[in-house]
């Protein structure tokens, strides 16, 4: 039964980690977090289910199509609510404003789709058993999924010459700038690559569940930065590890503890992280200057 | 912008005339409701003076001590239920269960504010919200104390010496002592030396510890003050609703406060009375467009960052010492500074000085 729970919790946790990475990243080069993500990859999970239902389109194509969408919708986002603030230097605006964004977007949503929840499938599930731990098509699927992204994600901020121009921009936006680097193309690609792994993990997780709704993101995006937190803000490898130590707590406490506050979880660990170690696993002690 | 905004100042009432208009205006206030019959008119001024007063709760630790918090309906939710649990199945006073419930409220708003006293900006934002929603899952999963999602009911009305309060009448004054109340207190809080230490250190907690004012303190004591307040105005509305259930306390109503705060001006008294009052009433009469509500608020506030981020009536910032001009004008305290013979040009020489 243990093992059951946890490889629940690591698929789950693989979802959790894609996401997290989006908070992750844009964490690391703007120092804000990115309210409006969680209701960018519902939106995306949407675009998803229409493209599935109404345009009819293959799996595959439906999913890296889907995603670029997404991908585009983040990037727009960045565009009307996070740049015209950043210039003005007001942490609290910049706050505001994201949270204006994901109200807005959580709420277009319920206008245009209906709040109702809309079932969404593609493939069909089989069920395996192993020794006793029971696993379907869908959990492999989405895990060897979790896999390629984070490989290529690895692939692109490690390996090529984008990466280093981001890694640069975490460290110092200025210092990159006066390096050459266009510094605002580099923040929309980073929304862009966040809303692209959120846009794959909300499709993953509608399928997982056949669940589609308005306010799917708002619970999976704050567990997402829980895990992100949790791996230390703004280190890549950190937020993989937390997502995956999130889906697991969580899956273990919903199988041992009580399912009724299986949401809970997720923040009860963030907050003992913020307490005993704010920079989290990973992270690098962050000093404040005036 | 500039010029709006100095014709805007150009309208300077004397100490006399602003004391009439409050006069005039708390006289009006008081003979609302026999001026206004429709209950329904009335039910929408409770709400209004209710959300003012949450509004003014979440504005003392947003917009005076700096800190984002999203939990707000936490306190709010904890103020109403723990009021209820004691008048309802304990049979205690209303007014003793509230002070209860603002007194442990209080106290579990500091403990909630212990793992944030280290942190920034988003990450309070993040722990208040989970700490919200925390709660709601309580609510929801704690059937043997709350009754789970179906909610309190038939919650009984408060007696005061002997007198029942119940009606909307009587609620309306009510509501309309807390927010005088809650007025009173914000602005004698405001211009008192505790409030101004935290208005330094919500400008730059940093550069106040060198200033020798300790941010947690006061960062401790807004989180301890704004949830007490919240958890009286909870404790008013299960009352007035006579019902409360976990649907109330849902992260939504928070944000609604929030926007409320938010538009109307961080650090602000008038501003925050406007901002509830705008995003109370402007739903309620136009009805027709309610299932747009959230979609504009959202929409409001994003526009509102961009174009003003202090909000419709923002907190008037401390420039300059206006005593020093006074006496260097040679006009003594308490007259009216303004007058004819002080033309803009002579006034703005000193301030440069």
């Amino acid at each position: 039964m243990f093992l059951q729970h946890v490889v629940n919790g690591i698929v789950i946790g693989g979802i959790y980690a894609m996401v997290a990475l989006g908070y992750s990243m844009v964490y690391g080069v703007l120092q804000i977090v990115n309210w409006a993500h969680a209701d960018v990859l519902m939106f995306g999970t949407f675009i998803g289910m229409l493209l599935t239902t109404v345009c009819g389109m293959p799996v595959v194509a439906m999913v890296i199509f889907a995603a670029f969408l997404t991908a585009i919708l983040g990037m727009s986002v960045e565009r009307l609510a996070y740049r015209p603030i950043k210039s003005s230097n007001r942490r609290m605006a910049v706050l505001v404003s994201a949270l204006g964004m994901s109200t807005f977007l959580q709420n277009l949503a319920q206008l245009v789709f209906g709040s109702t929840t809309k079932p969404f499938s593609t493939i069909e599930k089989v069920t395996y058993k192993i020794d006793g731990i029971s696993f379907s098509n869908m959990q492999i699927i989405i895990l060897s999924i979790t896999a390629i992204m984070l490989i290529i994600l690895y692939l692109l901020v490690y390996k090529s010459k984008m990466g280093i121009a981001m890694r640069a921009c975490s460290v110092s936006i200025s210092n990159a700038k006066l390096m050459g680097v266009n510094t605002n193309a580099i923040i929309s690609i980073t929304f862009g690559v966040g809303a692209f792994m959120a846009g794959i993990a909300g499709i993953c997780i509608g399928t997982y569940y056949s669940a589609v709704y308005p306010t799917m993101g708002y619970l999976l995006g704050m567990k997402a930065f829980a895990a992100a937190i949790l791996g230390g803000i703004g280190s890549i490898t950190g937020a993989v590890a937390g997502g995956f130590v999130i889906g697991i707590i969580e899956s273990l406490g919903a199988g041992y503890i009580s399912s009724g506050y299986r949401d809970a979880y997720a923040f009860i660990v963030m907050i003992i992280i913020l307490v005993i170690r704010p920079s989290g696993i990973m992270g690098a002690k962050h000093i404040d200057k005036v | 912008m500039s010029r709006w905004k100095s014709r805007f100042e150009k309208i300077n009432f004397t100490y006399k005339q602003k004391k009439i208009m409050k006069i005039v205006a708390l006289i009006l206030l008081l003979v609302f409701p026999y001026l206004i019959t429709s209950t329904y008119i009335l039910h929408i001024v409770i709400s209004c003076f209710m959300y003012a007063c949450l509004t003014l709760s979440l504005n003392l630790i947003i917009g005076w001590s700096g800190q984002f918090s999203l939990g707000h309906v936490c306190f709010y939710g904890m103020g109403a239920y723990i009021t209820t649990l004691l008048t309802k199945f304990a049979g205690i006073n209303f007014f003793i269960a509230m002070g209860i419930g603002v007194i442990f409220t209080a106290g579990f708003s500091a403990l909630l504010c212990f793992p944030t006293l280290k942190l920034r900006g988003d990450y309070i934002a993040v722990v208040t919200l989970g700490f919200g929603e925390v709660f709601r899952l309580f609510l929801i999963n704690a059937v043997d104390i709350t009754r789970g999602p179906a909610g309190i009911p038939a919650i009984p009305k408060p007696i005061l010496f002997g007198l029942e309060i119940s009606g909307k009448t009587m609620f309306y004054y009510f509501s309309f002592l807390l927010l005088v109340v809650f007025v009173v207190f914000m602005s004698r809080f405001n211009n008192s030396g505790f409030g101004m230490s935290m208005l330094t250190v919500n400008e730059d907690d940093i550069a106040a510890t060198s200033l020798g004012i300790n941010p947690k303190k006061y960062k401790l004591v807004a989180f301890m003050i704004g949830g007490g307040m919240a958890a009286m105005i909870g404790s008013f509305y299960s009352v007035y609703m006579g019902m409360i259930a976990p649907t109330s306390f849902a992260y939504a109503e928070s944000i609604k406060v929030v926007s409320m705060v938010v538009l109307g001006g961080l650090g602000s008294i008038p501003g925050a009375i406007l901002g509830a009052f705008l995003l109370t009433a402007l739903p309620e009469f136009l009805r027709t467009f309610s299932q747009y509500r959230m979609v504009l608020f959202g929409a409001a506030m994003v526009i509102m960052m961009i174009f003003k981020p202090d909000g419709i009536w923002s907190r008037k910032n401390r420039t300059k010492n206006e005593y020093k001009i006074k006496a260097m004008r040679g006009v003594t305290y308490g007259e009216n500074s303004r007058s004819k013979e002080c033309n803009n040009k002579f006034w703005w020489s000193y301030c440069s000085r």
